[in-house]
């Protein structure tokens, strides 16, 4: 699985500063057209806040990361941006409509975090990545157009020989991968993406870094919750870093989360031991 | 096809192939939401409605019905808003609803508790014209339901977050669910009884699943085997005298335990297969070293 990644990883590791000076290559300037408005938002869970009035503007185009440790509220941030968290305080705005009355939800494709995607019953991808498509087709029958763009959103990340496959044979990066499919599926503006790198091996994350950077490239906004930047950092126009519930930063990605997170710090080393060119650095 | 002759026999196998096609057909759904125990459940609340038709001399499967539907319905509120103890409300329910239909049952003139055993266990033999009616009438709207939305029922099986995220109904679609399940347990009652009819929904489907990797495989092969073995289990106990209801879950999960079997060898084959497509991943380490570095390159 991970041989793939072996021809990338020198070139990441012997040269980090390469990487890091040309965040803004392929991005579109930004205007002042706000997709995702939140302001001074306040929730609890349970008894305990966990956000304390976050305001957080996306405009069209730009690709913002959420970041923050553990229990900073990252997470319930984006969820009441797509509201599966009720704020107990503030409102939210997507595309200038109010959340109550959002209806247009084909534009927005949503990326959960990672957990038991794989239902009772056995789905190919292709089954779990046309549920995507429902955003506009609702309770209509699926057209040729719609079934084009399920393909589309499959070939897009690099799954299309296996279409067909059970999502329960799927490493947990391709899973990723059909999720980030699915949510390709409407072909949406806005892409919502929690923690979309959290468990994924390098060959996937390599995929995944690509496929946003097309999507970013057509000039879709982009929310993202990330623990460090990773392979993704190019990519990121803004960063907004959250603790305990509150905002601490917001800006360009801060340098000391930036270093942390360059591809030389992976926190993932699956390969440390076995790759000779690395060793010979060190030595 | 002696026993195609006599009518009653006629209107069980009616029956029977209808149930079989409609209890897979809606068990799926449950299966992949992991609520495989839903119809068990439905199927007590049902004892009251049974006990109540009997109390007040009208007909005990549209009381059922009308029981159940209210309690999948309340069963499915409970899911939405006692997220603390859900499984303890929906034991109340359960027990509560067995309880009162025995105790109704009995509070009525007509009643008995012989009466209440051909509800628990079926009773396929006295199917009349008049039941055929209702049981076609309803396995249509269940088959309807199951068959015209099965892709946003899929989905909101699936990941009912990420379905609500694509603006469906998801609180429709999930009341749908429930009411259609309580149609399928008072329908399947007369065929395999209260106490059988979730094994009808969920033992076809975990058969098709162990060798299926598709939802719409699974879909179509437990459909096909709910009817092979209702069909199956009612010749058979027209021709031996056993319980048909009991012959029918038996011979399901004599199926399960077939394709279950069956599963390790194909799987198997499935991964040789695969194997042969990946086998060829070639060592890149000597073309991929950048030309500046001197690493010294060690024997691999």
């Amino acid at each position: 699985m991970n041989h793939p990644t072996e021809a990338v990883d020198p070139n990441r590791a012997a040269a980090p500063e390469a990487i890091v000076p040309e965040p803004q290559n392929t991005t579109p300037c930004t205007t002042s057209d706000p997709v995702i408005v939140v302001r001074d938002a306040t929730a609890t869970l349970g008894a305990r806040p966990v956000l304390r009035g976050v305001d957080l503007t996306v405009r069209r185009g730009e690709v913002v990361a959420l970041l923050g440790a553990n229990g900073s509220g990252k997470s319930t941030a984006v969820r009441s941006v797509i509201g599966q968290v009720p704020l107990t305080g503030g409102t939210v705005e997507l595309f200038g409509t109010p959340l109550r009355r959002f209806r247009d939800w084909a534009r927005v494709g949503y990326v959960p975090q990672r957990t038991t995607a794989a239902g009772g019953v056995p789905a190919t991808i292709r089954e779990v990545v046309s549920s995507g498509r429902l955003s506009r087709t609702r309770l209509g029958l699926p057209r040729k157009a719609d079934r084009a763009a399920v393909d589309r959103a499959i070939a897009l990340v690099g799954l299309a020989d296996r279409a067909k496959d059970s999502v329960d044979a799927l490493s947990g990066g391709q899973h990723q991968r059909v999720l980030i499919a699915r949510a390709l599926a409407s072909e949406p503006e806005l892409l919502i993406m929690d923690e979309p790198m959290a468990g994924v091996d390098l060959a996937s994350q390599e995929i995944l870094a690509e496929t946003l950077r097309e999507q970013v490239a057509l000039g879709t906004t982009v929310l993202l919750v990330l623990h460090e930047l990773g392979p993704l950092e190019p990519l990121i126009d803004r960063a907004v870093v959250l603790r305990d519930g509150c905002v601490m930063h917001d800006g360009p990605p801060p340098k000391a989360l930036g270093q942390h997170a360059l591809p030389g710090h992976d926190h993932v080393h699956p390969h440390a031991a076995s790759e000779p060119v690395r060793t010979g650095l060190l030595s | 096809m002696e026993f195609l002759t006599p009518p009653f026999m006629q209107r069980a196998l009616i029956a029977a192939v209808l149930v079989g096609v409609i209890a897979p057909a809606v068990g799926i759904y449950l299966v992949q939401r992991r609520q495989a125990l839903m119809g068990d459940g439905i199927g007590h609340i049902a004892m009251t409605g049974v006990g109540l038709g009997f109390l007040l001399s009208t007909s005990p499967v549209w009381m059922a019905t009308a029981v159940a539907v209210v309690g999948a319905v309340t069963m499915e509120l409970i899911r939405w808003y006692g997220r603390t103890r859900g499984d303890i409300a929906l034991a109340m329910l359960f027990y509560g609803g067995m309880a009162g239909g025995v105790l109704l049952i009995n509070l009525s003139d007509t009643g008995s508790n012989a009466n209440l055993t051909s509800y628990l266990f079926g009773s396929l033999s006295t199917v009349s014209s008049e039941d055929i009616t209702a049981i076609a009438v309803l396995a249509a709207f269940v088959l309807l339901v199951t068959v015209g939305l099965r892709r946003q029922l899929f989905a909101v099986s699936q990941d009912e977050e990420f379905a609500r995220v694509t603006g469906l109904p998801v609180r429709v679609l999930n009341l749908l669910i429930a009411v259609t399940a309580a149609v399928t347990v008072t329908v399947a009652m007369r065929v395999v009884g209260l106490l059988l009819v979730s094994a009808l929904m969920v033992v076809p489907v975990a058969a098709a699943q162990q060798i299926t990797r598709s939802f719409k495989v699974t879909f179509v092969l437990s459909v096909v085997t709910g009817v092979a073995v209702t069909l199956a289990g009612t010749i058979t106990s027209y021709y031996q005298d056993v319980p048909p209801g009991a012959t029918i879950v038996l011979l399901a999960i004599g199926v399960f335990i077939a394709l279950t079997l069956l599963a390790a060898p194909l799987a198997r084959i499935r991964a040789r297969r695969r194997e042969t497509a990946d086998e060829r991943c070639t060592l890149e380490v000597p073309a991929t070293r950048p030309a500046a570095d001197d690493a010294p390159v060690r024997p691999v």
